[in-house]
């Protein structure tokens, strides 16, 4: 799958209380009004601009702290196409997975706000059109790929009756 | 090979010999989760006609975020919550009976199980010797309808702790230590393994503070072999059959081994807005606060509070700085009462509230103003984490934290001990 959109760059350290604040803990079952805020405490214009097929782009350990699913959730809902970052929290990395958000572990470094991006999905490859340099991502673990494939966790489960990963 | 603790316990469950890299499938024995993940929960098994529950007795829904509730809301998400417990059979941890990770370790984790919580800090019941982590609101749903989940088997940093902590120098100041010298991403995707002769004369409510924050360096899981202590601790909530010995094979393979002298460490505290940003209390003294929170899941256990008892007995707080205190759960609360702690901390000018999660989350019961400065005993500090992105956020043990509530800035808990 290529997806290509224009990047929102953001530095290291982007926890889930930056992307969906304890504050606003009251809207987590009106997803629709929760997503409005997305990432708000890292840059509060953020919801307003993003455009359908957008990527969210980061440094370390993007996605650390809380559990909260409705983080990678509700920047999907923003219309973000991926995420990608040199490194991620774990349970924020799993939760995107399931959610059906691809994250890409890259070296960022040398991406800017608002280059535009092609993400060749299968290949692992990104191409910054902007300033023509590519990059190559990790592969995820297969596991993922086939929970990714099937459109997150619960299509996963719905269509196997359980986890199959052979 | 030998085994970390991380390859036995997934091991044992997956049915078969394990090594780190792998991935399992594993049976789960304790799943729950809270009421600020509970109700997506619900709704995504709903969405699959999978509203059910495979071990009723070890699934677990904890009202401790927002209890009681602050505004109608969360109400409506409570009842969900009760509506899924009343469907399914599965327990139902109301608003008086506190934390969840507390609720864990005191009455359903044993040593050898799986757990998993939908809440990062479900890593807490490592200290017993269960393979404790957090994940997502859907993956805790799945695997408390299936009874199985699964998990890549994680490599494993030792950390072996030697020496004797000084006076006014405690576990939390330990782990801060830690995560700083490794980073808040120093684990990641890491078991930590807590070892040493530090670790073995440790009691388990320091243990417990160890755990509960391996999330804070990035690791998946906090793990601490069973021993005399988590025996001791089992028959004294009235659970000695849960009790189970599990150690760690001597030849057992490790991507990296941390050892820490205790007997050098001095009084740690986060500053804003990350964990890992830790200083010596030696050089903050005199950073002005404005309000000093004594709870949470790191550090609202008995213990804990008598800490703090002991340096507030017979003082007050600084006229310009708040406390609030609250213990993580029923048990710990009557533990308090009986000792008189409650009646210190009132005389001192606390706040006593209900079990629960308190400030830590920023829903409620004490949420920061702008530019409000708050020294908390909690696990977190990262910007907004207390209801306000313009607060600032400090984190230290409960002996640093009374002996700052009394002088209304960030003050060394050992010239008051």
């Amino acid at each position: 799958m290529i997806l290509e959109g224009k990047t929102w760059k953001f530095g290291d350290d982007i926890s889930t209380d930056h992307i969906a604040p304890g504050r606003l803990f009251h809207l987590r079952s009106n997803l629709e009004e929760l997503a409005k805020h997305v990432l708000e405490d890292a840059d509060p214009e953020f919801a307003k601009k993003v455009q359908k097929g957008d990527f969210v782009v980061g440094g370390n350990n993007f996605g650390l702290g809380s559990s909260r699913e409705h983080a990678p959730t509700i920047i999907k809902m923003a219309g973000v196409s991926a995420v990608l970052a040199k490194s991620f929290a774990r349970i924020f990395f799993r939760n995107s997975v399931n959610v059906g958000l691809p994250v890409l572990e890259c070296n960022t470094d040398k991406i800017s706000q608002g280059d535009v991006l092609r993400v060749d999905l299968s290949a692992g490859v990104v191409e910054n059109r902007t300033s023509g340099e590519k990059l190559t991502f990790v592969p995820l673990p297969d596991a993922m790929i086939k929970i990714l494939n099937d459109g997150g966790l619960l299509a996963h489960i719905e269509k196997h009756g359980g986890f199959k990963f052979d | 090979m030998g085994k970390t603790l991380a390859e036995k316990l997934l091991g044992a469950k997956a049915g078969k010999d394990v090594v780190a890299g792998e991935l399992v499938i594993a049976g789960v024995d304790v799943a729950f989760f809270q009421d600020g993940t509970g109700p997506l929960a619900v709704r995504q098994l709903r969405k699959i006609n999978l509203e059910k529950v495979a071990n009723p007795a070890r699934s677990i829904l904890f009202i401790d975020h927002a209890a009681p509730s602050p505004r109608r809301e969360l109400s409506n998400d409570h009842m969900l919550l009760r509506e899924f417990a009343s469907n399914t059979g599965a327990v139902l941890s109301e608003i008086n009976e506190g934390v969840c990770h507390q609720r864990v370790i005191e009455s359903f984790a044993r040593p050898g199980d799986v757990v998993i919580g939908a809440d990062s800090h479900s890593c807490t019941a490592g200290a017993l010797c269960a393979f404790a982590t957090g994940m997502g609101s859907t993956d805790i749903a799945v695997g408390m309808a299936l009874g199985k989940t699964w998990f890549r088997v994680p490599s494993t940093f030792r950390v072996v702790a030697s020496g004797e902590f000084s006076k006014g120098v405690y576990s939390k100041d330990l782990i801060l230590h830690l995560i700083g010298m490794i980073g808040a991403d120093g684990a990641t995707y890491r078991a930590l393994e807590f070892d040493g002769p530090a670790i073995e004369s440790m009691q388990m409510s320091e243990r417990l503070t160890l755990s509960n924050m391996a999330v804070e360096a990035g690791a998946k899981v906090g793990l601490i072999a069973s021993d005399r202590t988590t025996r001791a601790f089992l028959n004294k909530n009235d659970r000695e059959s849960d009790f189970r010995e599990i150690k760690p094979d001597s030849d057992a393979s490790y991507e990296r081994v941390i050892e820490i002298d205790v007997s050098k460490l001095e009084p740690v505290v986060s500053c804003p807005h990350t964990v890992d940003n830790t200083k010596w209390v030696r050089d903050l003294k005199g950073t002005r606060v404005n309000q000093v929170f004594i709870g949470s899941c790191t550090n609202g256990r008995t213990e804990d509070l008598e800490v703090a008892a002991r340096i507030l007995k017979g003082k007050k707080r600084h006229a310009n700085t708040r406390l609030i205190v609250i213990p993580a759960s029923k048990q710990v609360y009557l533990e308090a009462l009986k000792a008189g702690h409650v009646q210190t901390f009132v005389e001192a000018g606390a706040t006593v509230l209900g079990p629960g999660c308190g400030p830590c989350v920023g829903v409620h019961e004490g949420a920061l103003g702008d530019g409000e400065v708050c020294l908390s005993t909690q696990n977190r500090n990262f910007k907004g984490r207390m209801g306000n992105p313009d607060a600032f956020i400090y984190l230290a043990s409960p002996a640093t934290a009374a002996a700052s509530a009394i002088k209304g800035e960030i003050a060394d808990p050992r010239e008051v001990l």
